[in-house]
Formats: structure tokens, sequence, C-alpha cells
């Protein structure tokens, strides 16, 4: 399958085959009038499989998001068809607004002024706990 | 001067512990030392739920050291009720008094009130979640029993599931040397696995689990009970098999240890018989005691950090 190189925008490469669905919604990018190509299961000498999304738009795309949903994904940024920014992602010490607390006991469930914050509890594991009721985020 | 708040247990240092046990016993010892210590110092108290001991034991404590409270009269009659957020509330607060105790039903709305006050907050309970003080005098108290915090077998009983004083207490007692623990429940209730991976085994202690609470009982230095909840159980099948299990009676004291301390964060339904409430062994009324002193020394402690005092 062929997609057409982009000039200026942003390609996030090497997503684990399967979440780049959920990282396009995450991102919003279902809801843009934007070019956007998800391709799925591209084959990958490295990984067997991966998934790869391809904004044809110099948009800012938010790196804390894609590092928790997949810490393994590199972001490309594209100018004049050339690779100007290569990222490697690394887990943020902290989340803002990037998911919500699900638990219905949180304060931040009735106070929703409030930012959500969730913590890096355990790097190894990749669990993040909300700042305010300690709640593990639900992948 | 920094503002310091305190939401958990674990946001004082195992030095900070013994120095605030250190001013308990002190203020126990002295009490009329420190009775002009918070002269015109003022304590809110801001409960968004109903509490009798918590509330009282904070008032009674700031009473006992000079000061002065101004109560917030509940949330169905106040701010809260016109919709004003926790933050504001803070906020607003912070321009009458000089420390705050807040205790609210939602998980977490004592650090946003500690993130927006301008002078320091003591969770008195957030929910589910947190409720430092109760573990300050579940400390004292073994201390006053035991007089050490360390080489001791410590059984905690009942709901260990959704007990947060026995999960605070858990994570306390794991910072001092060569205690045991024994976890004793039904099935339903165990501890949680990540606070046994918080408190337990990230420090490889020695720790057992079991259901059988006659069993456990001849080794243990602390026995400290909960209650198990009737609305905990899907089935009423399962609860009316395991309640009476857990029941403290004299009968399960039996072969105990003569030095047993019995603690409870209380308030108790029917998990400790009233035939034990005269035996030595009893510490929970003490414990109640032992609240209000610690109450005392955390506010002293914070107000001189915050350059109050």
């Amino acid at each position: 399958m062929n997609i057409d190189p982009i000039q200026n925008g942003v390609v996030i490469d090497h997503i684990t085959a399967g979440k780049g669905m959920r990282l396009l919604q995450l991102l919003k990018l279902d809801e843009t009038d934007l070019s956007v190509a998800l391709i799925k299961n591209v084959v990958s000498s490295k990984r067997g499989k991966k998934d790869i999304i391809k904004i044809d738009a110099d948009i800012p795309v938010n790196l804390d998001l894609v590092a928790y949903v997949d810490p393994g994904a590199t972001v490309n940024i594209i100018r004049g068809g050339q690779l100007v920014e290569k990222r490697q992602m690394e887990m943020p010490e902290l989340l803002v607004d990037v998911i919500a607390c699900k638990n219905p006991r949180c304060i931040t469930s009735t106070e929703q002024e409030l930012k959500q914050i969730f913590r890096l509890s355990d790097r190894k594991n990749k669990i993040y706990r909300c700042l305010y009721c300690e709640t593990k985020a639900e992948k | 001067m920094k503002k310091r708040s305190v939401i958990d247990v674990l946001d004082l240092s195992v030095e900070e512990l013994d120095q605030l046990v250190a001013t308990a016993n002190d203020i126990i010892a002295h009490p009329d030392d420190y009775a002009h210590a918070c002269d015109r110092k003022k304590l809110a108290t801001l409960f968004y739920e109903p509490s009798t001991r918590t509330r009282m034991s904070f008032e009674a404590a700031m009473y006992e050291l000079g000061g002065h409270v101004i109560s917030m009269a509940g949330a169905n009659s106040s701010s809260a009720a016109k919709g004003e957020s926790v933050a504001d509330t803070a906020k607003t607060v912070s321009c009458y008094t000089d420390i705050i105790a807040i205790r609210h039903p939602k998980e977490g709305a004592a650090l946003v009130a500690a993130n927006n006050a301008s002078i320091p907050v003591i969770n008195a309970g957030d929910g589910g979640h947190c409720h430092p003080t109760q573990t300050l005098a579940d400390l004292l108290t073994i201390y006053r029993e035991k007089q050490t915090f360390s080489g001791l077998t410590i059984g905690v009983c009942g709901d260990l599931k959704f007990g947060r004083t026995v999960h605070s207490l858990l994570n306390a007692m794991s910072r001092y040397p060569d205690n045991k623990f024994v976890l004793i429940s039904p099935e339903e209730l165990k501890v949680p696995s990540y606070v046994k991976q918080d408190a337990l085994k990230s420090k490889n202690l020695p720790y057992e689990q079991t259901t059988d609470l006659e069993a456990a009982m001849p080794k243990l230095d602390i026995l400290y009970m909960t209650r198990v909840q009737r609305e905990r159980f899907f089935n009423e099948e399962d609860y009316l098999r395991l309640k009476d299990s857990y029941i403290l009676t004299p009968e399960k004291l039996r072969t105990a240890k003569s030095d047993l301390s019995i603690l409870h964060p209380l308030p108790r339904v029917n998990e400790i018989s009233v035939a034990i409430d005269d035996d030595p062994r009893a510490a929970y009324f003490k414990q109640v005691l032992n609240g209000k002193f610690m109450r005392m020394a955390l506010i002293l402690k914070l107000l001189k950090e915050a350059g109050t005092l």
C-alpha cells in the first residue's frame, strides 16, 4: 500500500500494532478536517508489525499523550519534505489533561474545573495514578 | 518559612513521626506547658460530611493549645451548598484562620484545599482515600503500649480491602525495622495487591495471610480490628457466613499474649464484644484520647513550620 510522502506535517511512527486507532482518537485526529492517514499493520523489520499515523499539516502534537499511549513510538516532524526533527518518546512524570479519572468518588468527578493530573507511580510497569485519589489510570 | 500540609501519613518522614510522638508524649506529661502555645491562633474545621469524633478531637486539640476554632456550619448550609468549589473555599478560609482541618466525602479534596490555601491544611479524611491523623493516633497508641515501633508482630483483622486505616497503618509500620505482619480477613476482603506491594513486598517484609483469627492470635503483639461491613459483600449469604468469624470475644482472646494490645479505629458496631472493654489489653478508647494529643502535636508542628508560631 502506498501513501504519498508529506511535505509539511507530522509522522508518528513505530506505534505498536493495534494502538494506532486509539492514539488517533485520543489526539482527536478523527474529528479534524486535516488530511490524516492511519496505516495499520505495516511490516516492520524490528517489530514484525507497526502502525503509522501521518498528518499532512504542521500541527502541534501532544507528545505526553503519545508517550502515555505508546512510549515506543517516535514523532517525526517533516518540513519541505525533509525530516527536521525526530523525537523519541519518554514517559512523562505528569500527565496534565491527557486522560480523565474514572473514579466516581474522586474530587475531579464533581469539581470539573480541576485539571486532570496523573502521576507516574511505577515506570517499569507504566502505571499512572490520579494525583488526587491515586486511582490507577485505565489503559 | 514554608507552608506545609499533611494529606497522607506518608507525607511525614519516619523522623517526623518520631518527633510527633515525642511531642505528644511531652504534651501528656506536661499539659500546662502547652496550654497557651496557640494563643490567638485559629483552626478552621471544614467538615463536608458528618463526623463526631474526628471533628471534636481537632476542636479539643486546638482548645487545649489555647487556640480558637471556627467551623463551617456543614456542607448543606454553607457556601458549598451554593456551589462554591473546595479551591475557592480554601482560599477564602485562609484569610480568616491559621490552619485548616478538612473532611470531605470526595477523594483528593484535601489535596485540592492544600494546593489552594495559603495556610497549612490537615486532611481529616477524604472519602475512602486517606485519614492520616487516625494513623497518628494508632502510632501513638502502639508506642505508648509497647514503648517501641520495632520488632512487633502486628495483626490486622476484618475488612482489609476497603479499610483505609489498615492500609495507612501497614504503610507506616512497614517503615520501622523487624516488624512482622499477619493479615486476617475473609477471602473477599483481603488486602489489595498494590497495598501489599507498596507496604510489604517491595521491602521484603515478612507477612502471612490467613482467614483464621483464632489460629493467628497467640503470635500477635498488636491486634488491629476493623469492621466487616454488610455492604461490602455481593450476597447476604457470604456476609452471614463470615460476620461472626471476625468478632472479638473473650473466648477468642484465651490464647492471646498477656501483653497484647487491641486497637480499633472506632466506631465499633459489634466486632469487639463489650465484654473486652474492661480487659487491660483493650487500647481502643486510649486510642481516641491519643488521637487528640497527636492532633495537638501536628497542629503545633505545622504552625511552627509555617512561621505562624
